[in-house]
């Protein structure tokens, strides 16, 4: 095995450490992804990368023997690929099946690698490695050429955005370093990959295995007049570096204010350069005003330039908060309520189109409504297939809508004001992540129509205060009956009341509306956004709904201001609300001619922590009238 | 054109972390273990902050069995920078039997480090934790999230972590559970001693080599740093120069012969070392997965 001469020098760091740090100190740092699968060499490569470095100890090649002799795939030589295996049940399978970040460092720069299977079914943990990388390195088997897989890896770096792209053709030993093969190979991904977009990208012959082309040029491959990998990788620009030629841009993450006379705006600088006296805009409020320093712990600075963590602080008092950016006030970004994406879906339980999720871009958190998608993409084929939800690893073209409008860019110009992760508001998993192609509208084209009599107005004049009595529960516990006996006890009592009740929703505002999970989801939605606009319009509003999913519930709750909805639980026992069938429904779901019927073959999800529960076992309709009313009356 | 170091990266990096969590968690806490990964990570909160004081507690889950220099430092520290600290210690542990000399490793390192900890985390209810966990420490560790959620028992489940991409971090949670946060998930043992240098930060002396009382136990050689530490009949303890790359109770931690008594000499001797960092520790001998189970049941 040969020393690589790019690599760090042992006898420096001997004989003079001084100047060896001085020289590691100034070094950059590359991050990249390796996309290949385990027949393709892609963990012998890093392993060989961090061996090549000695970041492998004494221990870990003694440990890494053993193990090659145990599990290895190379007989008695040692395997590279076991020093990059992670999880102990992984490593039974011979499979690595997460994400995994590798360090090494050459003697110009420093080096992330994040490791990821290259299967179909570990898509999103491609997606994961690529979100963070610079470059991409593609391994191809030189004896296989450019395969499936191959294509669904160049696609999902597309995707995501990555820059620079290596086509590593591995494995040139064992086809005897043979130059046709190699063009061969290179002909035919530049046809592919000129189809999906990626104009440039660098082919190198490599043997991960051998060390061919890794560190210096191989004397095997001497019709090959490019640069060796480590090389390449030594040299290709930095996205951080590219972003500062790009407007400036701060999402705020922290307001600092540690007494009165101090008032900073804390942030990692996602794009452009900045100095003190610079005008800037916050957005979304549009408000101007002009740096007056730049704090850091180290001191002030003069000037401070994208990748940077720092704090701001400005000449004006404004109005600014998590989540707002500080922009150039002369090219600031635009604020939108509706997108068109690309969605990655990362969960077990599939996209709910109609549901609310958390949307998270830069330090922005929102509740987004996504609609079902445009077209699912096939990741193999590139093909637009029909699709009503992604599933696991699936890819869409979706459009969706935020509560309130978010500042963005398109992920094509900036990926850390583009991309976004969909929290499930139940689960609190990370279901998806999205990359904005671009608003369907702007915003701040919309304006609120002058409201001169507010919804406080409107509930002073009527002398209450809104709320929603959200009654949820099966089918025949009681809920319509309870709500209807609510409204009269109400109204004698002088309050302005409104029930919306299943049936007469459903028989116009949402007659187009079927039972399927969708359907279901829409039909609160809508509900919810009538109850809101009666109780901005200062009414109690009653409404009797199965509404079955606690993740309605919960979208209704929070499109009210606090304290506003009161969740009552009609609980009744599904044998109790099954034997009473007043509607002869259960008879009909039990002998298979409803579908999706609410504890039959749909499911109830009971609410947590209602703000009220009914026993109906225990109590008339009367009774849980009179029940439901001595605590809502003291809310007033 | 102005192009950051690699530590300017990972120190912009690790303060966008801090400063999240505090934005989106309600009580987070540092768990400090007053070695030099603590250290840097005290420091970079304190770069993430300022001017306002570092706006979360200090949680040092002490064994009984600490380096007496550590100690020092610790209260030290905390004093200098106006910290708020909070000691977690299992105080049974005597009276259980419990000691570094009789228990074994597994039970001793549950009873003294993971059971005192999740306690602690209880306790006080918080509900983000920082810790100094690098992947670049172990092969488990390579795969850990910079976000690492736990549930309501403070257990790890490898298989269900969240993907976590660009720089964005899911902070949700629901009531009972947490997430602990490794801003140094991506720095490497020669950044932080680097960084070390750079910054000049304060680190436990017992990183320097000094002559130093010692025998050998199972191949280390352990500091006889006060009277408890049990001596066969008729053993003296014999003085070396050494020094310590990782601290944890003194007298399961092995010490490094060396002459390295300042920092450049440090970073020299890791460079030119030839055995990875943890070998010095007792409780990760075993099986090459045994982080991983440590870390499934709570330990960092």
């Amino acid at each position: 095995m040969h020393t690589p001469s790019s690599f760090e020098v042992d006898a420096l760091v001997a004989e003079d450490i001084e100047a060896y740090l001085e020289a590691h100190q100034h070094k950059s740092l590359l991050r990249f992804i390796t996309c290949g699968s385990v027949d393709d060499g892609k963990s012998t490569l890093i392993g060989r990368l961090l061996y090549d470095s000695k970041m492998i100890f004494e221990d870990q090649l003694a440990a890494l023997e053993a193990d090659s002799k145990r599990h290895g795939t190379q007989g008695e030589a040692i395997d590279f690929a076991l020093l990059v295996d992670g999880l102990a049940a992984e490593r039974e399978q011979g499979i690595t099946i997460d994400v995994a970040y590798r360090f090494f460092t050459t003697a110009k720069r420093k080096f992330i690698v994040a490791d990821t299977p290259g299967h179909e079914q570990y898509t999103r943990n491609m997606v994961t490695g690529a979100s963070t990388a610079d470059l991409a390195v593609i391994l191809v088997d030189a004896r296989k050429g450019v395969l499936r897989q191959t294509r669904r890896h160049s696609y999902l770096v597309h995707l995501l955005g990555i820059r620079h792209v290596v086509l590593a053709v591995n494995k040139m030993d064992l086809v005897d370093y043979d130059e046709a093969t190699f063009a061969a190979i290179l002909a035919d991904y530049r046809a592919f990959a000129e189809s999906i977009g990626i104009g440039a990208f660098t082919a190198i012959p490599i043997s991960g295995f051998l060390g061919d082309n890794i560190t210096t040029p191989s004397p095997n491959t001497p019709w090959y007049a490019g640069p060796s990998l480590i090389d390449h990788l030594e040299t290709v620009e930095l996205d951080a570096t590219a972003a500062q030629a790009r407007p400036f841009r701060m999402p705020v993450q922290w307001v600092n204010r540690p007494n009165l006379d101090f008032r900073g705006f804390a942030g990692q600088i996602a794009s452009g350069t900045i100095r003190p006296g610079d005008k800037v805009r916050i957005v979304p409020s549009g408000k101007t005003s002009t740096i007056a320093r730049i704090v850091t712990f180290d001191g002030d600075l003069d000037e401070a330039v994208a990748g940077q963590s720092v704090t701001l602080t400005l000449a004006d008092e404004v109005d600014c908060s998590r989540g707002d950016m500080i922009a150039a006030a002369d090219d600031p970004p635009q604020a939108s309520d509706q997108f068109r994406a690309t969605l990655v879906w990362m969960d077990e339980e599939a996209l709910k189109p109609g549901r609310g999720y958390w949307l998270k871009l830069g330090t922005q958190m929102v509740t987004a409504t996504i609609q079902p998608p445009e077209y699912e993409i096939d990741v193999n084929t590139l093909e637009h297939l029909a699709a009503k939800t992604l599933g696991l690893n699936a890819i869409g073209v979706v459009e969706f809508a935020t509560d309130r409008p978010i500042v963005f860019e398109p992920y094509a110009t900036a990926r850390e004001l583009g991309g976004f992760i969909l929290i499930d508001k139940f689960t609190n998993a990370t279901v998806a992540a999205g990359m904005i192609a671009f608003s369907l509208r702007r915003a701040e084209n919309i304006h609120w129509q002058p409201v001169s009599i507010t919804r406080e107005d409107h509930a002073r004049m009527k002398n209450q205060t809104p709320r929603v009595l959200w009654f949820t529960g099966l089918s025949g516990s009681g809920k319509s009956t309870i709500a209807n006996e609510v409204e009269k006890q109400l109204f004698l009592m002088n309050r302005h009341t409104f029930l919306l009740d299943g049936d007469n929703v459903r028989h116009g505002l949402n007659r187009d509306l079927g039972f399927t999970e969708a359907d279901r989801i829409e039909n609160i939605r809508r509900v919810g956004e009538v109850a809101k606009l009666m109780a901005d319009a200062g009414l109690i509003v009653l409404t009797a709904f199965i509404s079955p999913f606690r993740a309605e519930r919960q979208m209704v709750r929070e499109m009210l201001p606090p304290g506003e909805f009161i969740e009552i639980f009609i609980d009744t026992p599904l044998a109790v609300a099954e034997a009473r069938d007043v509607k002869g429904l259960y008879k009909k779901a039990r002998e298979g001619k409803l579908k999706n019927f609410t504890g039959i073959d749909s499911p109830y999800e009971p609410p947590e922590n209602p703000e009220i529960r009914v026993n109906t076992l225990e109590m008339s309709p009367e009774e849980a009238a009179r029940y439901i009313i001595e605590r809502i009356l003291p809310l007033k | 054109m102005r192009v950051l170091t690699h530590l300017e990266r990972l120190e912009a990096e690790s303060i966008h972390i801090f400063r999240e969590v505090v934005a989106e968690a309600e009580n987070p806490v540092m768990l400090y273990s007053v070695g030099k990964d603590s250290s840097v990570m005290l420091h970079l909160a304190r770069k993430a902050f300022h001017p306002a004081p570092v706006p979360f507690p200090m949680l040092h889950v002490a064994s009984g069995w600490d380096f007496r220099d550590l100690i020092a430092h610790r209260d030290r520290t905390v004093r200098e920078y106006g910290l708020k600290l909070i000691v977690a210690q299992n105080e049974e542990a005597e009276a259980q039997g419990i000691n570094p000399f009789d228990t074994g490793s597994a039970l001793y390192s549950q009873a003294q480090l993971t059971d005192p900890l999740k306690r602690a985390l209880t306790q006080h209810g918080f509900d983000a934790a920082f810790g100094g966990g690098r992947r670049d420490e172990e092969k488990a560790r390579a795969k850990e999230r910079i976000f690492s959620f736990r549930n309501a028992a403070h257990r790890w489940d490898p298989k269900n972590q969240r993907p976590e991409l660009w720089n964005l971090y899911n902070a949700k949670k629901n009531k009972g559970e947490s997430i602990r946060v490794f801003p140094l998930s991506n720095w490497t043992e020669l950044d932080i001693w680097q960084y070390i240098a750079l910054e000049k930060i304060d680190i436990v002396p017992l990183y320097f080599a000094k002559p130093r009382p010692t025998v050998e136990r199972d191949g280390l050689i352990i500091v006889v740093d006060d009277e408890r530490f049990r001596l066969a009949p008729g053993e003296e303890p014999v003085m070396r120069s050494v020094r310590f790359r990782t601290l944890g109770c003194y007298p399961l931690t092995g010490a490094t012969p060396s002459e390295a008594r300042e920092m450049n000499a440090i970073i020299q001797e890791m460079l030119l070392a030839t055995s990875s960092e943890r070998q010095g520790r007792a409780i990760d001998k075993g099986q090459s997965a045994s982080m991983e189970d440590k870390k499934q049941e709570g330990y960092f």
